[in-house]
């Protein structure tokens, strides 16, 4: 009769030390899960880019003032676009490493250089009749560093003036 | 930003209004009769708790933080919005060569400010 009995307990006690080692290697699979789902976050965003980059190829942006060729203008206004990025907790661990020896910190250049494009494309969107943009500018600046509890994040503002030509 | 309407009747933000804003110091396709100084709208603002807290765990997988980019651009308009009606106290009808300018005050307390030149054109 006590023979099953210590085999439930022993199944249970297994039990425990099972959630015992969930429960201490919890930053691993927080890792392992924010690298997953960062990965996959980042992969649509980057498709959904190509995809609306080709679909606004004609309409160029420049950094000059000055238009370029002798076209009249119909009318012009005020274009802006701006993201707000963060950066995911298995990057965020990885850069810890990378704080250590210096040097190019890649996994952050790509988040900032997907927040660019995608704060150009808003520009861009947010004038749908422009034909062209000049003087464009982009500019990031921190919201907070991510120290302690505060959440890390920078933004991407991209402006310009949209310009729409007379129809010929 | 509601009640600024465009020049075609439809209801836009700060940035579409009756007021044409460049960042060039000319408007293509006008011409600048009168230039009539610097005019400038800031804003100061904090994000709010609920704001934080899911934009704290939309930053565990990293990605955009909608939240936040609303935040930015509120303030912002916010900003363009008071540099426009300074702009109109005047009896301007366009801002040319607008800059925008970001600072981090505090941690979570950002500053924008707009600032440009007043002109009047035909």
């Amino acid at each position: 009769m006590d023979s099953p009995q210590t085999t439930d307990l022993g199944d249970a006690n297994g039990w425990f030390y099972i959630v015992l080692l969930l429960l201490y290697t919890m930053p691993f699979w927080g890792l392992l899960l924010t690298w997953l789902i960062g990965r996959s976050v980042e992969r649509k965003h980057l498709r959904e880019l190509v995809e609306r980059e080709i679909h606004s190829q004609g309409r160029v942006a420049l950094t000059g003032k000055h238009l370029p060729g002798e076209r009249s203008v119909a009318s012009s206004e005020l274009a802006v676009g701006s993201v707000v990025v963060s950066v995911d907790y298995f990057k965020r661990w990885l850069s810890s490493f990378r704080m250590i020896f210096g040097g190019e910190m890649k996994s952050y250049a790509s988040v900032v250089s997907r927040g660019r494009r995608e704060a150009l494309l808003r520009m861009k969107e947010a004038c749908p009749d422009a034909d062209m943009f000049i003087n464009c500018r982009i500019e990031t600046s921190t919201i907070s560093n991510g120290q302690g509890k505060a959440v890390g994040c920078a933004e991407v503002f991209a402006y310009g003036t949209a310009v729409k030509f007379e129809q010929k | 930003m509601v009640g600024l309407l465009r020049e075609d009747g439809r209801e836009g933000s700060a940035f579409h209004t009756i007021m044409t804003i460049t960042n060039i110091e000319t408007i293509p396709g006008k011409t600048i009769v009168e230039h009539l100084g610097l005019v400038q709208g800031s804003t100061i603002r904090a994000k709010h708790m609920g704001r934080d807290f899911m934009a704290g765990l939309k930053n565990l997988v990293g990605g955009e933080l909608k939240g936040y980019t609303e935040l930015m651009m509120e303030a912002r308009e916010q900003a363009t919005q008071r540099m426009v009606e300074q702009a109109q106290s005047m009896g301007a009808n366009a801002v040319v060569n607008v800059r925008f300018t970001t600072t981090t005050v505090t941690q979570g307390a950002s500053e924008m400010l707009a600032y440009g030149t007043a002109v009047k054109c035909e």
